[in-house]
């Protein structure tokens, strides 16, 4: 009896694990796709979680709409945040160094929670799991409805993106700007439209990851800060850019956080994700599955 | 066809073109010939684009191209191979071929082409589906070529294609630029190898330190007596047994 709850206990852990990092992974993805266009590191990439979050309480537990109408709208409205954060904020300043970029950023995340609380105040809200609240229970451990569609919607997103980079015409121009801006200039792929999808693509990702975690874990208009520091965290830990680093290092991120929670004190989880951060970058700059080029972050 | 005068190009307080002025009528292949850092690559970056010049113009079919954006250009019929190849290394080569092709609306007639430069260049075909940047560096240079042929330029800019290739390979592309002007395609031309670049061409123009210093029939420059000193390696023998 004791040793199938133990076992129960750690599938739990592992499962809540996942399901955060799932999380960490959308958002590293975002920093990502960013980053592979522009080599700027959006700091406010965690916002258009809060935003993907709050937003999908408005349209869901507000308005009322119907589960699917609300996330195709909360998705649509945070890309429309993203898409204007380029337009306003990054394409005016053509000659800016990254650097200049990248606390931008910064300013742009203080201005979105400062929206975020005056919108929405500073209470956390929730809404409930998109289907059924009643936990299945797999060996031993409860799990929760919603972490099947988190898991879901992980890998709807992850296919949905290498299909974007691998098959379509935008995709791989977006890969070539990476490669090599100018040459991509040469063939006539414009930059500065490459740059704005890429914004809107991540806030899109950024808000699918936060619609969906609202029922886990609520929502509230500070929380992009640290999500998108763990979210950056699993981005560096993964090789920034690197697409599938991003998502396997976001998942064991988590799943080492929520061991740890669970196993020695949850006081501890937010500091893991950073001492493993100083600590893979102590010993290996480029990241667990990034090529050596992609420690370029150095150059700040 | 492309026409430019008195032009000026600046890299932040580095005057690198100091009133270049030169043109490429249709269906010529011109050189652009001259020591390294003279401003050759400056002179091409500046036709496509990616450094405009601060003053002068740039006229391309009687439009003035000065102030357009290196994307609009390449749409006005100019294509530009850089130095360095400058091959997208994480797409295949296959993609990297599409994108050559990426201002073109006609999805039928990219992939015929496609088709056509995968049959024309076996080096290409058989690493079709391979990453870019695992090729050797001529079989990158093919790519690069081909690449920019896919958006079906009218003029042509080669920043020295036969840089760092095996001879055999150098010979490959200069065959290939010849083949290209039979089919029409105007040629502006950058080599290392001067001499081979005044065989193939039908004008040059010899440049020194941002400044056209000499232009002429490229029989005429062969025989040029500075030309040959400086850029030919002629009568190097004499100077070292001195
Ligand atoms: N990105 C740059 N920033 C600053 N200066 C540059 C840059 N590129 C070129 N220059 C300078 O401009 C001048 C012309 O350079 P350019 O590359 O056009 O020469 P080049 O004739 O192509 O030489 P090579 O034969 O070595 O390729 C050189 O003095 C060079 O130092
Ligand atoms: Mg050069």
């Amino acid at each position: 009896m004791e040793k199938i709850s133990l076992t129960g206990q750690l599938i739990q852990y592992i499962f809540t694990g996942i399901t955060v990092g799932s999380i960490y992974a959308m958002v590293a993805l975002g920093f990502n796709i960013i980053y592979n266009v522009t080599e700027i590191i959006n700091f406010a990439q965690g916002e258009f979680v809060m935003l993907g979050g709050l937003i999908m309480v408005f349209f869901s537990a507000f308005l009322k709409l119907p589960l699917p109408l609300a996330f195709l709208l909360t998705v649509a409205v945070v890309t429309g945040v993203g898409a204007l954060m380029e337009r306003f904020t990054i394409n005016p300043l053509k000659n800016a160094t990254v650097l200049t970029m990248i606390i931008v950023t910064i300013a742009v995340s203080i201005l979105l929670k400062g929206i975020a609380m005056f919108v929405w105040g500073k209470d956390p809200y929730i809404i409930p799991p998109f289907s059924g609240s009643e936990p299945i229970v797999i060996l031993g451990a409860a799990i929760q409805t919603q972490t099947l569609w988190v898991l879901l919607m992980t890998a709807v997103v992850v296919v949905l993106l290498s299909l974007f980079f691998k098959k379509t015409r935008y995709g791989k121009a977006m890969l070539a700007c990476a490669d090599d801006p100018d040459a991509a200039r040469l063939v006539g792929i414009k930059v500065n439209t490459m740059v704005l999808i890429s914004f809107a693509l991540s806030a899109a990702i950024g808000a699918v990851a936060g619609a969906i975690i609202t029922p886990i874990s609520l929502m509230e208009y500070d929380r992009g800060a640290l999500l998108g520091l763990k979210g950056f965290g699993a981005s560096v830990l993964g090789g920034l850019g690197s697409f599938y680093g991003a998502v396997v290092a976001g998942i064991l991120l988590g799943i080492i956080e929520s061991l740890c929670a669970g196993l020695i004190s949850s006081g501890y989880k937010d500091a893991v994700a950073l001492l493993l951060l100083l600590l893979v970058l102590y010993v290996r700059p480029s990241g667990l599955f990034g090529n050596v080029e992609a420690g370029k972050i150095k150059e700040f | 066809m492309l026409t430019l005068k008195s032009v000026h190009t600046f890299y932040g307080n580095i005057h690198a073109l100091k009133g270049v002025s030169l043109h490429v009528n249709q269906g010529e292949i011109v050189t652009l010939i001259g020591a390294n850092g003279a401003g050759k690559t400056t002179v091409l970056k500046t036709i496509s684009g990616l450094t405009p010049a601060k003053r002068g113009s740039v006229a391309f079919e009687g439009r003035d191209i000065t102030r357009m954006a290196a994307e609009e250009i390449v749409r006005s019929g100019i294509s530009h191979v850089p130095e360095g190849r400058k091959v997208f290394g994480t797409l295949s080569l296959r993609d990297n071929i599409e994108m050559g092709g990426f201002i073109r609306g006609n999805k039928r007639e990219v992939r015929a082409d496609m088709l056509h430069f995968r049959e024309k260049f076996p080096i290409l075909a058989d690493r079709w589906h391979q990453m870019a940047g695992t090729l050797s560096g001529g079989e990158q240079q093919v790519l690069a070529i081909t690449r920019a042929l896919m958006a079906r330029p009218k003029l042509l800019i080669l920043d020295e294609p036969s840089m760092g290739l095996a001879p055999l390979l150098v010979m490959e592309t200069f065959k290939i630029i010849k083949t290209l002007r039979e089919e029409g395609t105007t040629i502006l031309l950058i080599e290392q190898n001067a001499r081979a670049a005044l065989h193939i061409a039908d004008r040059g123009y010899v440049l020194e330190t941002g400044k056209i210093v000499l232009q002429g029939k490229c029989q005429m420059l062969l025989e040029h007596e500075e030309v040959k000193r400086a850029y030919l390696g002629k009568g190097y023998r004499e100077v070292w047994e001195d």
